[in-house]
């Protein structure tokens, strides 16, 4: 009989009405790569907060090397050997990489840090995980940052190892360097249970797999034995194409929309995150913007949108500049404009607020008369829901309870519904999973081929070759150039985000 | 061993029934302080019940408390929505009365049904300006509303100080420091033997449930109040809603320190609060600055003070006791709250010694 790190048997856990998990049962090899596969809601989150002792389950239980565990906390679950690095990362940002490591353990910060900084490194070396420890977390990048959280999961000496969605907010090469490091753990002997809604990084990564769907446990396939076409099956319970369609808006709706020029836009430390970055943006187009994480993309959405001052240059549409206006100026002069920003929770959604609440955001600050409209809120939520297909159990839910992906939809659903002219997006898919995101493909299609111009800020090299029109490239807030989408390749575009110029290469 | 631990899935039900259990938990543990102190609790509480209830009068005195606690509670509840810590009830109190007074004392001799409206107006203002001091220099210098709207409270009571002592002194008062009555004209007529400021206290309890309930202000407010970035995503001007908010806050305010003085004290002094601008900031905190609640609370509260008073004179008690209540439920409901939010539990020897965990989760 096959030995297991740890069985999880017949895990329920309810939130109220919802049934978040329903008896389901897992079983982790020692050494093995196990991926979570479900779509948003499915309850994935919930059953690795489970493990991690977050969560009590209200039936089943775990078993540890063959004995029964309960966890009433985190740290009884780190003390048997479990560690979790969640999405949202919980670190203190005014501390350096090794107090943030530090910090929580018996003794904390009081342990030597000389010493301390040495075991660091040794297990960091052992795993080969590139880290300066005296580096503060504000000035990480999202990629550094996991890689504290991993250590810091390491340093308590885990071997087993729980990642929600890690990838998610990586760039291509960040996620290859991560999976030499789970392929390091692995042959040292550490199992790994990685979430992720990426079928091509199952089947590289994982040995085997477990698809969820609506709470409960479908089935776990040995990776080898299976293809992205079962997985997706199996997930959604149906078949679906996973081709991305390029429609095209008719020639009478392509007109010039957003013109921007010579934009220079300054950070705290008046340093340049967006220099001299010109580029035109037409109606029915999708123009992507690719480019290491960093590298401009947050500036440039939120300048355009008045949510950050420009230091020079010019921002058009439609023959007036608003360079000068902030959202509000914005709506007032009746722009039309959608904005999905990167980090929803901070800006965009009121993560307190109901579904309801949500959705009228932006409608409130336009309507007439001084009552607000929840009556065609809620009915404009319901319909969200239905198109969107939002997991909620009712449109009062408050939006932080909902899952990572549904709270990803239900601002999605919310700026595409106010029928925008310009819709700036970024990662709009960041979260999703696969029905989701091609469903988002669909109505960004849908929108273009309406006259929308669209600016697609995106990670997913295929994706981005597969959708927009053309594709503009950014590095160190510098447009590398504009590149036709149906004549590139992902080998140019990677080598433009690294700062090379395509005059400059050979083709 | 015990340890602390941090709960992620507790239901509102559960919550609920936490926070009523915490009042009788108050009231237990008040009850040993009693016994401590000498005296029989039971015979206390019924005291303090009878002193505040059993007669007309007592209901009367219970009820000129609670106007004005109410009328503050929501003055606070307003700002509060919107994390914007006004602690200075007391001292938009006080300029409330001040304005309405001055009004009062040199135009006493218009008919009521100009001067009281005057009376309110003036009240309303001056409250407002003196929470927009506050509001304006955070929104120019980023400087803590808590400490200036507390650091305003004192020059307030000082001010009123001042006068009293001084340019506003009645000269027909045989030498006491007191301010000049007004004229019955600017006196808020009495219905059902209490001061009719009930009426305006009971419209505002509505108003204030409806703009949150209902009005684009009220929506706003509470959006700044979770998410300041989302609020300017979304085309809200901020600063100008936070100082909206404000001057409602800080007007509420004042019109409850006009009401006490034209309808209470038919004068100005500088006790005339009795201190209710502080309790006002707890009451408003144990409602979840919900008006219902507010009124729920309020009155809980109105019923301690007087019932304190009365078993003073009543049982030789000290009236201290009835503060002594306060605290204790205020504590029982912060710890309530705690528990709400974590656990406690036993832990067997063998698990290592992982002391306090919640760094951990979020
Ligand atoms: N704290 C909570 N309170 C109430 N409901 C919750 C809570 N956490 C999760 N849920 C609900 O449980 C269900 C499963 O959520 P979970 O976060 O586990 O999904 P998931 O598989 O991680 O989805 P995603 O891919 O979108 O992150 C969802 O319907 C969600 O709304
Ligand atoms: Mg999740």
């Amino acid at each position: 009989m096959q030995k297991y790190d740890i069985e999880l048997i017949n895990i329920s856990k309810s939130f109220g009405i919802v049934k978040a998990n329903s008896e389901i049962s897992l079983s982790i090899a020692p050494g093995e790569i196990h991926a979570l596969l479900g779509e948003n809601g499915s309850g994935k989150s919930t059953l690795m907060n489970i493990l991690s002792g977050i969560y009590t389950p209200d039936e089943g239980i775990i078993k540890l090397d063959g004995s029964e565990v309960k966890f009433n906390s985190p740290s009884d679950s780190i003390a048997a050997g479990i560690g979790m690095v969640h999405q949202h990362f919980k670190l203190v940002d005014v501390m350096s990489a090794t107090e943030n490591i530090l910090i929580g353990l018996p003794g904390g910060l009081f342990i030597k840090p000389k010493k301390a900084t040495r075991e660091i490194q040794a297990v960091a070396d052992k795993y080969g995980l590139k880290i300066d420890l005296s580096k503060k977390v504000y000035e990480m990048s999202v990629s550094e940052k996991q890689t504290v959280e991993i250590m810091k999961v390491l340093y308590r000496g885990a071997r087993i190892l729980i990642l929600d969605e890690p990838t998610a907010v990586l760039t291509p090469q960040e996620i290859v360097s991560l999976f030499g490091i789970l392929r390091n753990m692995k042959a040292s002997g550490c199992s790994i249970i990685i979430i992720t809604h990426k079928l091509n990084e199952v089947m590289e990564i994982s040995d085997r797999v477990t698809v969820l769907h609506k709470g409960r446990s479908i089935k776990t396939l040995v990776t080898s034995e299976t293809d992205m076409t079962e997985l997706t099956t199996l997930m959604v319970g149906k078949p679906i194409s996973l081709e991305i369609k390029r429609t095209d808006a008719a020639a009478e709706l392509i007109k010039p929309l957003l013109e921007v020029s010579d934009l220079t836009v300054l950070n705290a430390d008046k340093r340049e995150v967006l220099d001299n970055m010109s580029f035109t943006l037409s109606s029915g187009e999708i123009l992507g913007v690719a480019g290491i994480a960093g590298s401009g993309q947050k500036e440039l959405c939120e300048t355009i949108a008045g949510l950050q001052r420009a230091a020079s240059g010019d921002i058009i549409y439609k023959g007036q500049s608003i360079i000068k206006m902030n959202p509000r100026d914005i709506i007032k002069k009746g722009i039309t404009m959608s904005f999905i920003p990167e980090d929803r929770l901070g800006m965009g959604l009121v993560g307190g607020m109901s579904v309801i609440d949500n959705v009228i955001l932006k409608k409130v600050q336009m309507q007439k008369g001084i009552i607000v409209d929840r009556k065609a809120g809620k009915k404009a939520a319901e319909r969200m829901i239905e198109r969107f297909g939002i997991n909620t159990p009712s449109t009062h839910t408050i939006v932080r309870k909902l899952s990572g992906g549904n709270i990803q939809k239900v601002l999605l659903g919310r700026e595409i519904e106010m029928n925008p002219e310009l819709l700036i997006t970024a990662y709009p898919v960041r979260g999703l999973d696969i029905g989701a995101s091609y469903n988002i493909y669909d109505i960004l299609n849908e929108q273009k081929s309406k006259g929308v111009g669209i600016l697609f800020i995106g990670e997913d090299l295929d994706v981005l070759l597969g959708l927009c029109d053309r594709i503009m490239v950014i590095h160190s807030g510098k447009n590398m150039g504009i590149v036709d989408a149906k004549s590139t390749t992902k080998e140019k575009l990677g080598l433009m985000m690294l700062g090379q110029r395509p005059d400059d290469m050979a083709s | 061993m015990f340890r602390i631990v941090k709960r992620q899935d507790m239901s509102s039900r559960y919550s609920t029934l936490l926070r009523i259990g915490s009042i009788f938990a108050a009231l237990i543990f008040t009850a040993l302080i009693i016994i401590l102190l000498g005296y029989n609790p039971l015979q206390v509480y019924a005291k303090i019940v009878e002193g505040s209830l059993f007669s007309k009068f007592r209901i009367t005195q219970t009820i000129h408390k609670m106007i004005p606690l109410i009328t503050l509670s929501l003055g606070c509840a307003v700002a509060f929505k919107m994390k914007f810590w006004n602690i200075g009830a007391e001292g938009q109190f006080y300029l409330g009365a001040l304005g309405a007074t001055y009004i009062a004392l040199n135009y006493g001799s218009l008919p009521p049904y100009i001067l009281l409206p005057i009376m309110f107006v003036a009240g309303f203002i001056c409250g407002a300006l003196w929470a927009l001091i506050a509001a304006l220099l955070r929104t120019a210098f980023g400087a803590s509303e808590t400490l200036v709207t507390l650091m305003l409270n004192y020059i307030a009571t000082n001010i009123i100080m001042y006068l009293q002592y001084g340019p506003w002194k009645d000269p027909e008062a045989r030498g006491f420091a007191k301010i000049a009555r007004f004229s019955p004209n600017a006196w808020l007529p009495t219905i059902f033997g209490v001061q009719s400021g009930w009426i305006i206290t009971l419209i505002l309890v509505v108003l204030i449930y409806f703009m949150f309930a209902k009005t684009r202000l009220g929506y706003q407010i509470q959006v700044i109040g979770e998410n300041t970035q989302t609020a300017s995503y979304a085309g809200m001007n901020v600063n100008k809603i936070l100082i909206i908010a404000v001057i409602l806050s800080g007007g509420i305010c004042g019109i409850a320190g006009m009401m006490q003085a034209s309808g209470v004290e038919h004068s100005l002094t500088y006790e005339l609060s009795a201190g209710l601008g502080f309790t006002a900031v707890i009451t408003a905190w144990l409602a979840r600055l919900d008006p219902l609640n507010i009124v729920i609370v309020s009155t809980l509260f109105s019923v301690l003070l007087q019932g304190g008073t009365y078993i003073q004179t009543a049982l030789q008690v000290p009236s201290s006791i009835a503060g002594i209540i306060q605290g204790v439920i205020l504590f029982f409901v912060l710890a309530s709250d705690f528990f709400v939010n974590y656990k406690i539990i036993r832990v067997k020897k063998e698990t290592p010694d992982a002391a306090v965990s919640f760094d951990e989760g979020k």
